[in-house]
């Protein structure tokens, strides 16, 4: 069964924190998402990379598991982990309220603000009504959608299946502003030659309800074990100094964010 | 999260929705507007397209038909290319495809046309139900039975009138039952609008699903509102066929009877 794996891997987990000596039997699997840079994203040979995979990797060889990655469409993220086909989501998610009815979170394991996005000198201005019957785009099922039905309800929300969709109607005009992760936007947009002309508008967006406190590593409600094991994974490669060698690596500063 | 309910009925239909069901239900009647809008939009850009589509199939079909010396070879071409690749493919390189040239994007055609979404997917489904719509209608306008082209012969028609009078009722009644499937075809294919950000039945499916991070609910609801709406598109074509092929089935009445009522009713003597 399924669900013995998961412990016998939760169970595992628990030795080689615990004892440091153990080594797992059993792969632990990881779903993440591949469209989402420089947090993940798929190379031409199908291999993928990125912030979130190599925290991933990280963490499962902090917690001695060897681990299998599953990539998996963002907007059906949350049913297939139900859906048991893997057994944790490292994929930038926040951490929201809405989310957690469905399943149980670890500690952030960074946090960085979102931004709108639009083409330079085109004068949208961040506010409930500058942005009254502008096209919005986001990625469906994220924090970001939650935000702007809640602030913006008088802007066009237009929805995508993908991240890189949403950058792609904004460099072809047909929508007018995106708002996405301000780094994700950053490195994933901006500084790519598609990203020429355009620019973030409006400050950071934060919101506890919709935007949560952070990203951070999703299970099935009930595996408490799990969570401990990679609550401690993170304050391990936090201590270490690997952690933020990543991140300097990618943004070039420490995108953990404020708190411990 | 879902409906504040005023009678125990109803708090208990939350009740049990948000507890007990493996679908929460409730959440689907918060959202019931929702799907009804993308239902107009699926209605809109299935029979739109099938309409329009349909109207440009009949000289393309008669092209083939006839073989036209010109038309012949670029319509094989198009009903070729537009039957050979998914439609899901089609879209996309509408949508996504043509956005990427900067030439595409200065044309007058951008801003009010190929930037919207809408039109993208209306344009699309159009091009590919017509290219199928063309080959059945082909096919029915060459099995016309000769006897009623050499009727129309003999009673001195010229070519036009009889292609207008005589080939093309006759291909369409015996079209009309294969047109049912496409036009079923063509409302299944309308889910493909979703993918381009459209709010189609679909659209919503999906939006709810990833509001509130659902598996089912979504598409649940959506599967029975297609399910609905195929229903009745057989039912209006069964209609339609006993109105139009009518005369074609089979007679349980004798010929005489009616013949004796015929004369006694007013009017019967005009055609002494």
């Amino acid at each position: 069964m399924n669900y013995k794996k998961i412990m016998f891997a939760a169970f595992a987990v628990m030795l080689a924190i615990g004892v440091g000596s153990a080594n797992a039997g059993d792969k632990l699997r990881i779903g993440v998402e591949g469209a989402y840079p420089p947090f993940s994203w798929k190379e031409p040979d199908g291999t993928l990379k990125g912030f979130d995979i190599d925290i991933a990797m990280m963490l499962c060889a902090k917690m001695d598991v060897e681990c299998e990655l599953v990539e998996q469409d963002w907007d059906g993220i949350i049913p297939a982990l139900l859906a048991k086909k893997y057994d944790a989501i490292v994929a930038s998610m926040s951490i929201t309220a809405e989310r957690k009815k469905r399943v149980d979170f670890t500690n952030k394991y960074y946090n960085t603000p979102a931004r709108f996005i639009a083409a330079n000198g085109s004068g949208i201005e961040v506010s409930a009504s500058g942005l009254a019957g502008k096209r919005v785009g986001v990625q469906r099922g994220t924090v970001h959608q939650c935000w702007v039905e809640k602030a913006y309800p008088d802007a066009e929300l237009v929805l995508y299946g993908t991240q890189e969709d949403v950058f792609a109607d904004l460099a072809s005009g047909r929508i007018d502003a995106q708002i996405s992760d301000s780094l994700q936007g950053l490195e994933g947009f901006l500084n790519t030659d598609a990203g020429n002309g355009y620019g973030f508008v409006g400050g950071d967006q934060d919101d506890l309800e919709c935007m949560g406190e952070g990203a951070g590593v999703a299970v099935r409600k009930g595996s408490e074990d799990l969570v401990q094991a990679f609550n401690n994974a993170i304050q391990a490669i936090r201590a270490d100094g690997s952690y933020e060698a990543l991140s300097m690596k990618y943004f070039g500063t420490d995108i953990y964010g404020a708190g411990s | 999260m879902a409906a504040e309910s005023e009678t125990p009925i109803g708090d208990w239909l939350v009740l049990v929705s948000e507890n007990y069901s493996p679908l929460d239900f409730m959440l689907v009647a918060d959202n019931f507007d929702r799907f009804l809008w993308g239902a107009v939009v699926t209605l809109e850009l299935t029979f739109l397209s099938l309409l329009i589509g349909g109207v440009l199939s009949i000289p393309m079909a008669l092209a083939r038909a006839y073989r036209h010396p010109i038309w012949n070879g670029p319509v094989w071409c198009y009903t070729y290319f537009f039957r050979g690749t998914p439609l899901l493919v089609q879209t996309y390189l509408l949508y996504f495809g043509l956005g990427q040239f900067e030439a595409v994007r200065e044309s007058f055609l951008w801003g009010p046309i190929l930037s919207n979404a809408w039109w993208c997917a209306l344009i699309a489904f159009t091009l590919n139900t017509a290219a199928y719509t063309t080959e059945f209608l082909r096919g029915a306008i060459v099995t016309t039975p000769f006897g009623e082209v050499e009727a129309a012969k003999a009673s001195g028609m010229s070519p036009a009138t009889m292609v207008r009078r005589i080939v093309l009722p006759s291909a369409f009644r015996r079209a009309l039952p294969a047109y049912s499937n496409e036009v079923i075809f063509m409302l299944h294919g309308s889910v493909i609008a979703s993918t381009i950000t459209l709010q189609d039945i679909m659209g919503v499916g999906r939006w709810l699903n990833g509001r509130y991070y659902l598996a089912f609910e979504g598409f649940v609801t959506a599967m029975i509102m297609y399910m609905i709406l195929v229903f009745a598109i057989t039912r209006g074509f069964k209609l339609w066929e006993t109105h139009w092929l009518g005369h074609l089935r089979a007679r349980t009445e004798t010929l005489a009877k009616p013949a004796v009522k015929a004369a006694a009713l007013p009017g019967a003597s005009d055609f002494r």
